[in-house]
This record gives C-alpha cells, structure tokens and sequence, in this order.
C-alpha cells in the first residue's frame, strides 16, 4: 500500500455518518465507509448489467455498444428486461451509486475536517442527471424520454431531442448554461495560468507572491478577484454551468413544447414597442 | 450542527490600497490608486484597480471599439436606423460576411459584407493587440506568460471560424456572422451542412475539454474552499512549502477516487484542459468542409456511427444538372 509520506497522521478513525467502526478501514489508497460498500456493490451491478445488456445487444463495437430506455408505450412502469428494464435498473445502480458517492465524500470530509464544498458541488451534477433520466421523464409520463447509455447513441439522443425543439439554442436556459460553460473554461485557463506563470517565472527569477497576481490582473482588466476570491467564483461559475443545462433540459417539453425559436415573440410583442 | 462554510467574507479588512510591485520597461505608471467595493469584497477581493493604460490596451480597446460601433450601425442601418426597432429586434440582427458569389476577395462593397470584412479586422487587431498587452504585464512583473498562451488558443479558434477556415473553402461565406441569433443560426446550419458534428471527432474531444474545464473547476474550487480554514487559497506558499491545507486536500482527493494532484500539478491539468477546449474545437472546424465533407458519413465508413438502410428517396444534389 502505497502511502504519500504525510498520509498516516491523518488516517485515524471517526467522522463516519453510518456504521460507526465497521467500515471505517481503507483498501489501497481508497477509504471504504458504508457509502463506500454501497458504492462498490451499485456501481458493480450496474457495470455488469451494461455489461451483459450489451451482450445481448447487436455488437460490441464499443462506439455502437447502446442500452435504451423502454419504449414511450411503457409511460412509467417497469419494462421487461430487454425492452428497457435494464436501463431502468442501470438507472437506479447508477443514482445508488452517485449519492453514496457524495455520503462518501462527506464522511472523508469530516475524517480530514475540511469543509463540504466537494460533496455539495458533486450534488449538481447528480442533479443534471436525474434530471435527464427521471425528472423530465417523470413529468413527460415515459421513462422512454430518458437517454439511452452509448457513446454515441447518446450523442444522438442530444441531437435529435434538440431538433425536436427546431433549435435548441434558442431555449434562454441553455444560452446561460453555455455562456457559463464557455466563462468557466475561460476563468479556469486565467486562473491555472497565473498561478503558474507566478511559480514557474521568467528564467533567473524568484517565485513571485499573490501580489504579484493581483498586480497582473489589477494592471490588465483593473480588478482581481483574488486567491479566495477565485476559487469562490470558479465554483459558482462551474455549478451554474451544471444548474441551467439541468434547468434548460426539464422545461424542454414539460413547460414547452414548440420550437425554442418562437419562444422568444414574447419579446417582439411586448406592449411597449408601439 | 451549522458551521462556517466560507461562503462569503464575514470581515472585510480595510487599509492602505494595495499599489502592486513596480513596474520594469514600462512607458506608463499605473492609473489610479483604487479603490474599495463592499459588494466584491463579499466574494474576494475588495480592491478595484489601479489599472495600467498602455499603448497595446488603448489601441486595442479603440480597435474593439471601431468594430462595436461598425457591427451595431450597420444592425441599425438594417431596421432603417429606427432606434425602438433596433433595440426590438437587436437579437435578431447581423452584420453577415460577403455572399458565396464573393469568394475570398479582400475587396467586397461594403453593403455587401465589407463591413464584415473591415469588422473582423478591427476584433481581430484588437484580440491580437490585447494579446500582446497580457504578454508584456506579465514580463513586466517578471512573471512567466501562461496566462498569454492561454489567452492565445482562444483567439486561435476565433480566426479559424472567422478567416483561416474561410480561407482555405474559399469563401467569407463560411465564416460566422456577427449577431446573437445569428451566429447560433450559424452553428446550427453548419453542424447540419456537414452532417452532424456530435460525428467529428474533435468536436468530441473538445467537449470533453469543455465539460472537464467545468468539473475541474468545480473540484478544484470546492476543494480550496473546503480547506480554506487552513490557509488553502495561499496555494503558492502551499506549493512551495507544503502543508496541511496541501495534505488535507490532496489525500480528499485520493481517498475519494484513488488519485490526486498536487496543488502546482491541479493548475496544470485546469490550464491543459481549459485550453485543448479551443484548440481541439478549432482543429475539428479547420476540417469540417475541407477534409470531411459529411461527419455521419465518414463515422459510417470509420465504424462509429450505425448505417441505415436506404429510405428510397433519392438525394436531388446527388442527380445529374444539381447545383453544384
């Protein structure tokens, strides 16, 4: 077992939710914990079930390989298995296994006595999923409007969802989910490039301090955010990234069902034009 | 039970504005002494400015400035400069470049796509010169250019869209519209012209890049922020002597999944990631058209995609005398 050199004074007990000592060990370098036991046996049968749904399936072909959903006529009750059933216990290991997966998180925070920021932002994404596999399914009446498990046949299910709405980049939800996307990405190269570009300086040059990054974004664009600062808005820009696409999916035919494109009359017949 | 989550700055301290170290082989001093913001000083820092007002910033702003003004008159010539209908219909506007019977000719009337021309060139010159600006404050800090190499893959997907791919296929008609609704008419007509782009490879990757910058980022600042209370956020200092802030977060990390940074290496993966984004999405455009003419297609003959059987209907671009 391959221990960082500082690793074993802070492998002590304590700070589990459930369970008390019992699972309270590590295998390898990973923490086990009750939600780690949990995790294992949901992600595990849900891997094997791909694993065998795809056997079933017409190729192996690890780009084709697809699990769908049931068909539309099932509304929300259980499939046979290989009409959709193993997706809709696929579905259920995988949710197991994500929010035991957020618990674990939680019981090495408390270990570690850090704060909880991990185990809530993991939140959000656990969020755009079950909001694309149960939410809007839910308020559709189908499980067949979730998408299916392939690489590409998911990709096409995005496509084809989309085109259902003519242009799904007129949906307002989802022009904010990428514009925060986009920043993200934008914020996340300033802020690993200054913290490297002030550790690894020019040749000949000593380290520089966060006043040193103050300075280089307060000479560029007049402000800086700061070394909290940063980390504060990145996680919100990351998170509102994550909170608009599962936003922008849910109202997509449960609060609107024509073209995204016409949505946006409202704007040209407002009263005050005239 | 409810406990400090460092949220937000509780106390605020106020002292002497912060100048910056000085400043070597500039023309100009620094604008300003700044000043406080109670509001920003809620999520970081409470300081605005000063700012350096260079030679490469003033240009490059009157550049950007010149293009603002020649997309948003020419919108306004478009609505016969009715200013209530302008702002009615300003999502709907363009400034589109010159039509395919133009070619890839500089010279193009102006009402004809010039102005998309001459626009371009002003956005252009003012990324270009900001560029150089970003370049030349970090050496006069004494600080390495990260932050301009980033900033460069940026602007390296910008021209692609707007003058290399154009370019190569010969035509300004390629090239992305100025406009709200327009560009996203843009991207929508173009995914479909070359047959599905969820279908090139690229763009596959530089999604991933996209979707990576964002969980990267969210980890990474979740994880600051969790090990705020031991001094996380000073991650130079924990990078060049480590503590418990460094060792807390990464064994969060390896006890979770097995893996961790190190708090230099997780700014490496954030700058990797957020700027393959452009970079893959940019190669993914430079071959849309010029080397792959159908993404579907090239994914059928590439094993990727499932072929369909034929429907029959034969496709009228495909029949002797269709345009070409």
């Amino acid at each position: 077992m391959a221990l960082l050199s500082f690793e074993r004074k802070y492998r002590v007990r304590g700070g589990t939710l459930i369970g008390g000592d019992l699972f309270d060990f590590w295998v390898g370098p990973f923490y086990v914990g009750f939600f780690g036991v949990t995790t294992a046996i949901s992600a595990l049968l849900g891997t094997l079930l791909i694993f065998y749904a795809a056997s079933l399936g017409p190729t192996w072909n690890p780009w084709l390989i697809s699990i769908a959903p049931p068909d539309i006529s099932y509304g929300l009750r259980l499939a046979p298995l290989r009409d959709g059933g193993f997706w809709q216990i696929i579905t259920i290991m995988a949710i197991i296994a994500f929010v035991s997966w957020a618990l674990r998180e939680v019981e090495i925070c408390r270990k570690l006595g850090i704060g909880y920021h991990v185990p809530f932002a993991y939140g959000f994404a656990i969020f755009a999923y079950v909001s694309l596999e149960v939410i809007r399914p839910f308020l559709l009446g189908a499980w067949g409007f979730g998408f299916p498990y392939g690489i590409f046949s998911h990709l096409d299910w995005v496509s084809n969802t989309g085109y259902q709405y003519l242009h799904f980049h007129y949906n307002p939800a989802h022009m904010i989910a990428v514009s925060f996307f986009f920043v993200t990405g934008g914020a996340l190269a300033f802020h690993g490039a200054l913290v490297l570009s002030s550790v690894n300086p020019a040749p000949g040059e000593a380290v520089k301090s966060p006043e040193y990054e103050d300075a280089f974004f307060r000479d560029t664009i007049g402000y800086s955010v700061g070394t909290l600062g940063i980390h504060r808005l990145g996680l919100f820009l990351a998170l509102s990234a994550g909170f608009w696409s599962a936003i922008c999916i849910i109202i997509s035919g449960p609060l609107w069902t024509r073209g995204w494109p016409e949505w946006w009359t409202w704007w040209l017949n407002l009263p005050i034009w005239s | 039970m409810a406990r400090y989550q460092n949220l937000f700055t509780q106390v605020q301290l106020r002292g002497p504005l912060e100048a910056g170290p000085p400043l070597r082989d500039s023309t100009f001093q620094r604008s300003g002494k700044g000043f406080y913001n109670y509001w920003l000083g809620k999520l970081g820092a409470a300081q605005v400015g000063p700012v350096y007002l260079g030679t490469l910033g003033m240009a490059s702003l009157l550049c950007a400035f010149l293009a603002f003004e020649i997309i948003g008159l020419n919108m306004a010539a478009s609505v016969n400069w009715n200013p209530v209908q302008f702002v009615r219909q300003l999502p709907w506007l363009a400034l589109e470049p010159p039509g395919p019977e133009w070619g890839f000719t500089p010279f193009v009337p102006l009402a004809k796509g010039g102005w998309w021309i001459i626009a371009g060139f002003f956005m252009t010159s003012s990324l270009l010169l900001w560029w150089l600006r970003t370049y030349r404050r970090a050496r006069a800090l004494g600080m390495g250019t990260h932050v301009a190499w980033a900033f460069a893959a940026g602007i390296f997907l910008i021209i692609t869209l707007g003058f290399i791919r154009p370019m190569l296929m010969g035509s300004w008609a390629e090239a992305v519209p100025f406009g709200i609704f327009p560009h996203l008419d843009w991207t929508a007509a173009f995914s479909i012209r070359y047959g599905n782009l969820f279908y090139n490879p690229f763009h596959c990757l530089s999604i991933v890049f996209l979707y990576g910058s964002t969980l990267l980022f969210a980890m990474h600042g979740a994880t600051i922020l969790a090990v705020g209370r031991y001094g996380g956020e000073r991650e130079i200092e924990q990078i060049t002597d480590r503590g418990t802030a460094s060792e807390r977060a990464a064994l969060f990390w390896r006890w979770t999944m097995g893996f961790n940074a190190t708090m230099e290496s997780i700014h490496r993966w954030a700058w990797w990631f957020a700027v393959l984004t452009p970079l893959t999405g940019g190669i993914g455009i430079l071959l849309t058209g010029t080397v792959v003419d159908n993404w579907y297609l090239w994914a059928v003959t590439h094993h990727y995609a499932p072929g369909y059987p034929g429907t029959g209907v034969i496709d009228p671009a495909t029949l002797p005398g269709a345009p070409k």
